[in-house]
């Protein structure tokens, strides 16, 4: 006798009905569960909840429309990501010595962390001297990059620098360039985190130039780069800071998605062709433990990004559709206890963002959450990205979850969650309306609480904090990163010699020109930036210049 | 009635990273403790001259990215001051090295990351009573 089969399983409707009860019966009291977007995670995925009846629709093939394969026809398989792995520590020398290290091992890009000094615009000698070097390198000075890139070929390397509005890192690496002879179309790389809403909203590393100039000179940037980089990209919007700083994976996806919606309106705005800017958009995101989420937020972003960029611009050329991206792994979900237990953390969250689809990916070193991480932590951190590389052969299949029932569905509940929280901020007249009023930081402060209220319950266990704890000393924690408190002092000492000694006529009358196309409508600010920085102006003396001009922006104080 | 804790939550030095300071924060206020809260770079007189205008029994340091290196600025700032009865506690990623130092430059306590918020929350209640002793005390002698 036939059974009936049950069209969205393929196997007899009486099968499903039995491991219904069979389930049931088993289970007991079963628990709720939903991830950290919020949505409820069932115990079995089938044809009910994703049939694949709309293929072309839900996945296409990679490097084609709507690219939940990715965006590249060949993906990892042909090209594994890049290894970016974030260095800056001490003075340019010291940096100097540990890129030429790693160049020799095989680094083909180079990543430049500054001090936290550089990131909120100040020169060394304006800050307290214990701060310095302590997070990044201590950079002021076109000087100080060509020290940094000594004997680096760098027209032949992509660099990656974290530099914000208004981008005087990568002015000075163009000062550099003109130096050593290298024509500006060889310079190649990203203005890492240029995306100023970021900042405002979460780290707030930004350099405190009020919201309006900050807007304004960085849709100067990505104009001169698109006229006059051939090979950078100059945005850069992050999903990062916001995802660190609280919002769920599914609203730190959509915030990111609005920042880029703004960012490429203020640039159809001022004239600028979609298809010229959009190919020069990279994002950057955290990748946390949440290991199938993470899959389906990258799906899904991807596939969004896509599909807004074509409705919204008309973007025809197939680069301005692709979603490149950067990860990192997630440094809020790594303990403090049992330090160790880090790397395999990380080893998870690297995982979902490989097969997430990502272009480059920083493993965090377990020290991390202890200090600046060590050489030690570091190299772990590499040869976690190697392992999976070429032990656990994860580039050998594109898309290699595609076509999990589990997968697609969450795939297509979590755009369905990214749409919702994106059209709140739009309704709120956009990513810069929304941040200007509060809203996005109130949500992610939300999100952060009720995160943090399911640790303190034991609902989210965390190994070594709330659950499987060990008695642990001090000798049980690694040592520790330090400064040469020694080489900062002698570092410090230059500067001031090199500061005196300068063409004094120079740097004012740049700084000048600099303050007036500040308040010139018509002039391009970071063209200006350039110009300063060639003309020997210091880091901390153009920032300044412009928070001058522009104003000075404010965080607001928001719990 | 207990007393109620008055509490400033800050940040000093260079780092913007507030998801610490503001989730604990919250959670002092929500414990019923009246909360001062600041964004981050506040500058070491700030600190100061806002502890003593609001009388606050606790100040609240949170650092992520090296900024506890200069809390023992913030220390001698206090004690320049005359301020008494007020204790500096500190919050985030601080290597133990550095938990010796800070202690030694007189905080009252160092918290790291995976402490359970009412485990801060505690502490604070615990040691009010004697801190509003102290700042009673300092006042009689002033006058």
């Amino acid at each position: 006798m036939n059974k009936p089969l049950d069209s969205t399983t393929l196997a007899p409707a009486a099968d499903r009905e039995q491991w219904r009860r069979d389930y049931a019966e088993q289970i007991g009291d079963d628990r709720a569960c939903e991830n950290r977007s919020g949505i409820p995670i069932k115990p079995l995925y089938t044809r009910d909840d994703w049939d694949g009846a709309r293929p072309e629709a839900d996945l296409g093939y990679p490097g084609q429309p709507p690219f939940t394969r990715g965006i590249y026809a060949t993906m990892h398989r042909g090209r594994a990501w890049s290894q970016r792995q974030l260095i800056g520590l001490g003075t340019p020398a010291d940096y100097n010595a540990r890129l030429l290290a790693l160049i020799a091992q095989g680094t083909s890009a180079i990543s430049l962390i500054p001090c936290n000094s550089v990131f909120r615009g100040y020169d060394m000698d304006e800050v307290d001297a214990e701060l310095l070097g302590t997070c990044g390198v201590v950079l002021n000075t076109a000087d100080h990059m060509d020290r940094c890139l000594a004997g680096v070929d760098i027209g032949g390397m992509s660099c990656a620098m974290n530099d914000p509005s208004p981008f005087t890192l990568l002015a000075f690496l163009l000062a550099v360039a003109r130096r050593r002879g290298v024509p500006f179309a060889a310079i190649a790389g990203t203005s890492n985190q240029s995306d100023y809403l970021s900042h405002y909203v979460a780290n707030h590393m930004f350099f405190r130039i009020a919201l309006p100039g900050a807007r304004r000179i960085l849709s100067d940037h990505i104009d001169y780069c698109v006229r006059a980089l051939p090979r950078w990209n100059p945005m850069s919007v992050v999903g990062q800071h916001m995802q660190q700083a609280g919002a769920t994976p599914a609203q730190a996806m959509a915030f990111t998605l609005a920042t880029a919606l703004q960012n490429a309106d203020d640039c159809v705005a001022r004239g600028m062709d979609p298809d010229a800017f959009l190919p020069r958009f990279t994002f950057f995101f955290d990748v946390s433990l949440s290991f199938f989420e993470e899959v389906a937020k990258f799906r899904a972003g991807r596939r969004l990004w896509a599909r807004l960029v074509r409705e919204r611009y008309g973007a025809k050329d197939p680069r301005s559709l692709r979603f490149k991206f950067h990860a990192q792994t997630s440094g809020v979900d790594l303990t403090r206890q049992q330090p160790l237990n880090n790397v395999a953390r990380v080893t998870v969250q690297a995982m979902a963002g490989i097969f997430g689809g990502l272009q480059s990916l920083h493993t965090d070193a377990y020290d991390e959450v202890l200090s600046c991480p060590t050489e030690f932590g570091a190299r772990i951190a590499v040869a976690t990205q190697n392992i999976l590389r070429e032990e656990a052969h994860l580039t050998d299949v594109i898309d290699p979850l595609g076509g999990s029932y589990y997968v697609e569905a969450l795939t297509g509940q979590m755009e369905e969650e990214i749409l919702k929280t994106l059209a709140l901020v739009q309704d709120a007249g956009g990513m810069y309306g929304a941040v200007e009023r509060g809203i996005v930081q109130r949500m992610i402060g939300e999100s952060a609480r009720r995160f943090q209220a399911k640790v303190e319950r034991g609902e989210q266990t965390v190994v070594g904090v709330n659950a499987y704890r060990v008695d642990e000393g001090a000798a049980d924690r690694p040592p520790v990163q330090t400064v040469d408190d020694a080489a900062i002092a002698a570092h410090r000492a230059a500067f001031a010699e090199w500061k005196t000694a300068r063409s004094q006529a120079q740097v004012a009358g740049a700084l000048d020109d600099l303050a007036r196309a500040a308040n010139d409508a018509h002039a391009n600010v970071f063209e200006h930036v350039v110009a300063a920085a060639e003309a020997g102006c210091t880091h901390g003396e153009i920032c300044g210049t412009l928070r001058r001009e522009l104003g000075f922006g404010h965080v607001q104080a928001i719990v | 009635m207990p007393a109620i804790p008055k509490v400033l939550v800050t940040k000093i030095g260079l780092d913007g990273h507030d998801r610490g300071s503001r989730v604990v924060a919250a959670h002092l206020r929500d414990a019923g403790m009246e909360v001062i809260y600041t964004p981050p770079w506040q500058a070491i007189d700030t600190v100061v001259k806002l502890a003593v205008e609001e009388d606050v029994d606790v100040i609240g340091i949170s650092s992520l990215a090296t900024d506890h290196r200069i809390v023992p600025k913030l220390m001698r700032a206090l004690r320049e001051a005359d301020v008494a009865g007020v204790a500096v506690i500190v919050g985030g990623i601080v290597p133990d090295e550095d938990e010796a130092m800070l202690l030694a430059a007189g905080v009252a306590r160092v918290f790291h990351p995976g402490s359970p918020l009412d485990d801060i929350a505690e502490y604070i209640r615990s040691v009010v009573p004697a801190l509003r002793e102290a700042r009673s005390a300092a006042f009689r002698t002033s006058v």
